[in-house]
């Protein structure tokens, strides 16, 4: 296997010890839960249920006929109290609420996909794309090799890592499926050399399987990002505007893996997922959670915040989203939910850039981020543009690094953010 | 838990580094130099130091203060960039250098040459350079008034004025390296100042590409020039005020291009000037002008570098 280095990157402080030695628990189904109608990537979904209505766990309550899409399942039994725009509300009958069902059938590449499309699966790391559109190939191109990523580089998180400890035959089984659905010959599923017992507990059930490799990839972040998980298990860099797909690659997420496992030969579609509930919470750990139980309900189930919390972020604390308010749900992309106290996540006046450079070293994407905030904040958008603004993935390195605490990564995503505006008027 | 949530955008953590760490850190890597100067040349260097330092941070708060109206403004000072200033003129000054020449010299690159363009990260050009220009031009006997290094046993005696290895003092390369030869306070020890540059390099503060840009330009420029005498190279990389420029110097942050290709250009560039003017100008010396001159393509030299983005085409 060639181990190549992708450029850049950080080595922040990890604080996964506090929960990478707690196995996952099972919180009961709360008292209510609120899915929300985009929970994905792509078109958000029209409720298929009304206020009233009665609706079993499992059951399909919103979808939508655009591709790059992936339908809402109620995660609880009970009866639906109201239907926004935004979100769907149930109260949950907790004795009828646990989900039994049987191994799915299917005959092609196209009805697997199907399945995990209905089964509501997306990119369970963060990236929330819809799983089933991943695997499709377009016309003309083909799938070589299914990238299963174990990274797990955001600070904080442990839930891959609980996962590929304690489900790790289904990951593995998951990884199959994926294999067969997108007609990838084979498989190499990427762990931080952070995880050591995760690598050997996956690589002796590989043994198996000669298809499906196990590869340790350095500790830095962010090694899981999918760009720069390929380079560094391929040497292969994806071409800017381009997918892994360009190179005949999919990455995919181990709790992916593990959700199309579920759905497929279990037939659980996606109702839960594990989310890391660290920082300054009374009872740190890996919790296994119904989908649109709200992150107050998660707390409580943690034992509460500490009394000094400021900031509870969704997420990994690189990439995640501050919450203001802790009624809302976990999603299918919520992989943790933290909890900073006021010392640990400072705010600090921004100072004049001093042209440190340590943006451009830290840049995994290999970009200028002195300039793009730069650019951004001057309002030249084609300036930006030209400097590549579009191939910038948002890992946060340079906000990390940057010694005049220039939030730079908010600077690039308004630039972003009005170029995409102008472009639709 | 408090009663309202900060909604901060991510990053929610940040890394280690302030402006003032980074300056800190300078001022503990100009130590080495700093000490190896009050040896060579006794209580009139540290006495230079301590003016020198003192006065930019005096001019730069009071310069704060009244922008600012007020004198809590002054404590903008803390960033620590006005004592890595005011250290750095005095280690380009010589030993006999009037302290009232550290004084000016501190005014002009506090208020000319860093305050007149907006302040730490605005300024084109390196303020303690600037500085240096400025007072050699106006007093040019006092900035070449040299002076040889003292001994241990007579450490409090006077100064007695010698000549500098590039001024055609006879030196041995080991002396020149040990930085017992006459020349600027910071200049002479070429072992102090590597100590200090590798902190720098170790601390990531400085890229290599600007000291061995620099330092490598010269080194093959001076062997071809010198009918490939390896003595000349190592002479050249040792005497005069060129290994100091290429690590403090032309590694300022501010001054110097973010490109990774740009600075390594900026170093070429920086060891070109420097050796033509050495061999083929009348000064002896041209450190100070290379550097302010490639200072000024700082931007064109970053327009020129964009690097080849990660999976994509080169430049912008």
């Amino acid at each position: 296997m060639i181990m190549k280095r992708f450029p850049g990157g950080i080595h922040p402080k990890y604080n996964k010890e506090l929960t990478a030695d707690k196995p996952i628990i099972e919180m009961p189904p709360p008292k209510k839960v609120r899915l929300l109608l985009r929970q994905h990537l792509g078109a958000p979904c029209t409720p298929l249920v009304a206020a009233g209505d009665k609706v079993t766990v499992g059951q399909k309550i919103a979808d939508t006929d655009a591709f790059v899409a992936a339908p809402v399942i109620a995660s609880v039994s009970g009866e639906v109290t109201a239907v926004d725009s935004e979100g769907i509300d149930i109260a949950c009958d907790s004795t009828n609420s646990d989900f039994k069902g049987q191994k799915q059938q299917y005959s092609s590449p196209e009805q697997l996909r199907q399945l995990i499309r209905e089964a509501g699966i997306v990119g369970m790391g963060g990236a929330t794309f819809p799983t089933h559109v991943k695997l499709t190939p377009p016309e003309g191109k083909s799938i070589s090799t299914l990238i299963i990523n174990g990274a797990e580089c955001e600070p904080f998180l442990t839930t891959d890592h609980r996962l590929m400890l304690e489900q790790g035959e289904e990951v593995v089984q998951g990884t199959k499926l994926l294999m067969e659905a997108c007609g990838a010959s084979n498989a190499v599923i990427g762990i931080e050399e952070n995880k050591p017992d995760a690598i050997k507990h996956l690589t002796d059930i590989c043994q198996e399987h000669d298809n499906i490799s196990v590869v340790a990839v350095p500790v830095r972040y962010p090694q899981g990002g999918e760009r720069q998980l390929i380079k560094t298990l391929t040497g292969k860099e994806v071409p800017v505007g381009g997918l892994p797909l360009d190179l005949g690659f999919v990455v995919s997420n181990v709790a992916t893996a593990a959700a199309v496992h579920h759905a497929v030969n279990l037939g659980r579609p996606l109702i839960d997922r594990v989310v890391t509930v660290s920082g300054a919470v009374a009872k740190p750990g890996n919790v296994r959670v119904r989908l649109g139980t709200s992150i107050a309900d998660l707390i409580d189930f943690c034992g509460g915040l500490d009394p000094d919390v400021v900031k509870v972020v969704c997420g990994g604390p690189m990439m995640g989203q501050a919450v203001d308010d802790l009624n809302s749900p976990v999603t299918k992309g919520t992989s943790g939910v933290l909890a900073f106290t006021a010392g640990e996540v400072r705010e600090y006046e921004e100072r004049t850039c001093i042209s440190c450079a340590s943006c451009v070293d830290a840049c995994p994407q290999k970009l200028l981020p002195n300039y793009l905030a730069l650019y951004s904040k001057k309002g030249k958008l084609d300036l930006a543009e030209q400097y590549h603004l579009f191939n910038c993935i948002e890992c946060g390195c340079c906000s990390y690094v940057c010694p005049s605490r220039i939030p730079i990564v908010k600077y690039i995503k308004t630039a972003k953010d009005r170029i995409q505006r102008r472009r639709r008027k | 838990m408090s009663d309202k949530l900060l909604t901060g955008h991510a990053p929610h953590i940040l890394g280690g580094k302030s402006v003032s760490s980074i300056m800190w850190d300078v001022i503990i890597a100009l130590i080495p130099v700093s000490l190896v100067s009050i040896y060579y040349f006794g209580l009139k260097a540290l006495i230079l130091i301590l003016v020198s330092m003192a006065s930019a941070m005096i001019i730069e708060g009071a310069f704060f203060a009244i922008r600012g109206k007020g004198i809590k403004h002054g404590l903008g000072i803390r960033d620590g960039s006005a004592a890595v200033t005011g250290l750095l003129i005095a280690l380009i000054l010589p030993p006999t250098a009037p302290l009232w020449l550290a004084v000016i010299a501190s005014a002009v690159a506090i208020l000319l040459a860093k305050q007149a363009y907006g302040g730490i990260g605005n300024n084109i050009f390196n303020p303690a350079l600037v500085a240096r220009a400025f007072v050699f031009m106006a007093w040019p006997s006092l900035m070449t008034a040299w002076s040889n290094p003292l001994t241990i046993s007579n450490w409090l005696a006077d100064l007695t004025s010698g000549a500098t290895p590039l001024g055609g003092a006879e030196h041995s390369l080991f002396e020149m390296f040990l930085g017992n030869t006459g020349g600027s306070l910071g200049e002479t020890s070429a072992l102090a100042i590597i100590v200090g540059g590798l902190y720098l390099l170790l601390k990531g503060h400085i890229d290599w590409r600007i000291p061995v840009g620099y330092l490598g330009t010269a080194a093959v420029f001076a062997f071809f020039t010198s009918k490939f005498s390896f003595y000349d190279v190592a002479f050249n990389l040792l005497a005069g005020g060129m290994l100091f420029a290429a690590v403090f110097m032309a590694t300022d942050m501010v001054t110097s291009p973010t490109t990774k290709t740009g600075r390594l250009i900026f170093g070429i560039g920086c060891g070109l000037i420097t050796m033509f003017v050495r061999k083929y100008a009348s000064a002896p010396e041209g450190v100070t002008y290379a550097i302010l001159f490639m200072n000024a393509l700082v931007p064109i030299i970053e327009r020129y570098t964009v690097p080849k983005t990660f999976g994509g085409v080169k430049g912008a």
